[in-house]
């Protein structure tokens, strides 16, 4: 599973981030997490709204930092 | 009813009483200059946070229907000025940080929006929102209000269409026009619950960040309030000086804080006899230029674009303030 931020890194993108990888370690699970920072590339994942957060191919949010614990939820 | 909705509940004099009546029973008097700003400071500071609060948990409930993908969607629907009045009018409830300005410059050019359209909701983006409307009632009453909300997006407008008849795509930078049109992603509708949530979560966000700015804000208005001389302000900021509107947004423009903060430093200069156009100059420039938005925009933006957009929003700002000075008198 591959975990991706999405972010212009900024401190709320950054937040998000740490959450993400706090989310993984709590659950346990062997998925990686990226960090993208790269506009062409958020554009071709079709967001705008930053940060957004992508698990596998899936943007499951956008505009907000999520919590670790609301990232452990949606994590499969 | 008006006035009552206004001085009770926006301007919350029940509570400036209330704080008055709970100094004096402490032993403190009020009517000496460090009791006034003593007075001034724990009011100001009160009444602003409630405003805060309320204010921005609604309005996160508003803003969570239009999100920017949503937004870009509506906007390619217009043509003309019609279309630069769209991108005023959702600038105003689309939310967005800082970081995400350059993902929506990109979105919205390729998506075949005309650069006046995008300029015209990155132009009332900062300077009209939701919050100070409110706001503004609070302090300054309904009419100040209406007329401030109406003429950032008048600037808006006209800037945007400024902008899009000097033709300057090619002040672009490259990489935001150049690519392919992506479709955006349509995100799962948030239920009730969600968009409560993500109220209270902004209220605490937002709070956490600008109350810093609104102590300052308030402890620069209560010195104003009870120990500058009143001459300073009416011949800096008043009728006295021709140049006030001039002078404050000039000062205005590098500064930056929040709404919030600046309100009641403008509040105080207000009591103390300055113009109401000067005033909200120096809040519209404080607001709606600043250097980290300027630094933002400079990745996507070529000098000479950069330059006119921000010669276009002084320029409006400077008309809106004389205009207001103008028709000072109707307004209060």
């Amino acid at each position: 599973m591959i975990i991706r931020v999405l972010g212009g890194g900024c401190r709320s993108c950054e937040a998000l981030l740490e959450a993400a990888k706090e989310a993984v370690k709590a659950k346990g699970t062997d998925a990686a997490v990226e960090y993208i920072t790269d506009y062409e590339k958020i554009m071709e994942y079709g967001v705008m709204s930053m940060p957004a957060l992508m698990i596998d191919d899936r943007i499951v949010s956008a505009g907000r930092v999520l919590k670790a614990e609301e990232i452990e939820k949606l994590l499969p | 009813m008006w006035d009552f909705i206004q001085y009770q509940i926006l301007v919350m004099k029940w509570m400036e009483e209330l704080i008055g009546d709970g100094l004096a029973a402490l032993g403190l008097d009020i009517s000496t200059r460090i009791g006034g700003s003593i007075h001034f400071f724990i009011y100001d500071v009160t009444k602003i946070t409630i405003l805060l609060c309320v204010l921005i948990f609604v309005i996160s409930y508003i803003q969570s229907f239009f999100p920017p993908e949503r937004s870009r969607g509506i906007m390619t629907r217009f043509h003309g000025v019609t279309a630069n009045i769209a991108g005023a009018l959702l600038g105003t409830v689309t939310p967005f940080c800082s970081c995400s300005s350059i993902p929506i410059f990109m979105g919205f050019t390729r998506a075949g929006l005309p650069l006046g359209v995008t300029f015209s909701f990155l132009i009332s983006s900062p300077m009209v929102d939701l919050g100070s409307m409110v706001l503004l009632s609070g302090v300054f009453g309904f009419k100040v209000a209406a007329a401030y909300v109406v003429l950032g997006l008048v600037i808006a407008v006209a800037g945007g269409t400024i902008i899009e008849h000097l033709h300057m795509e090619d002040q672009v930078a490259g990489f935001i026009r150049n690519g392919r049109n992506t479709a955006l992603i349509e995100t799962v509708k948030p239920t009730v619950r969600e968009r409560l949530a993500y109220s209270a979560e902004q209220v605490i966000v937002t709070f956490r960040k600008v109350f810093p700015y609104i102590l300052a804000g308030v402890a620069i208005g209560a010195v104003i309030h009870n120990w500058i001389p009143d001459s300073w302000i009416e011949n800096i900021l008043g009728g006295g000086n021709p140049f006030g509107v001039v002078l404050a947004t000039l000062i205005g423009i590098p500064m930056y804080a929040d709404i919030f903060g600046t309100i009641p430093v403008a509040e105080a200069l207000l009591s103390k006899g300055a113009l109401l156009g000067t005033i909200l100059a120096f809040m519209m420039a404080v607001t709606a230029l600043s250097l980290p938005s300027m630094m933002m925009l400079k990745k996507a933006i070529k000098a000479k674009l950069l330059g006119t957009f921000i010669a276009i929003c002084t320029a409006g700002i400077i008309i809106i303030g004389y205009a207001f000075n103008l028709l000072q008198n109707y307004f209060q």
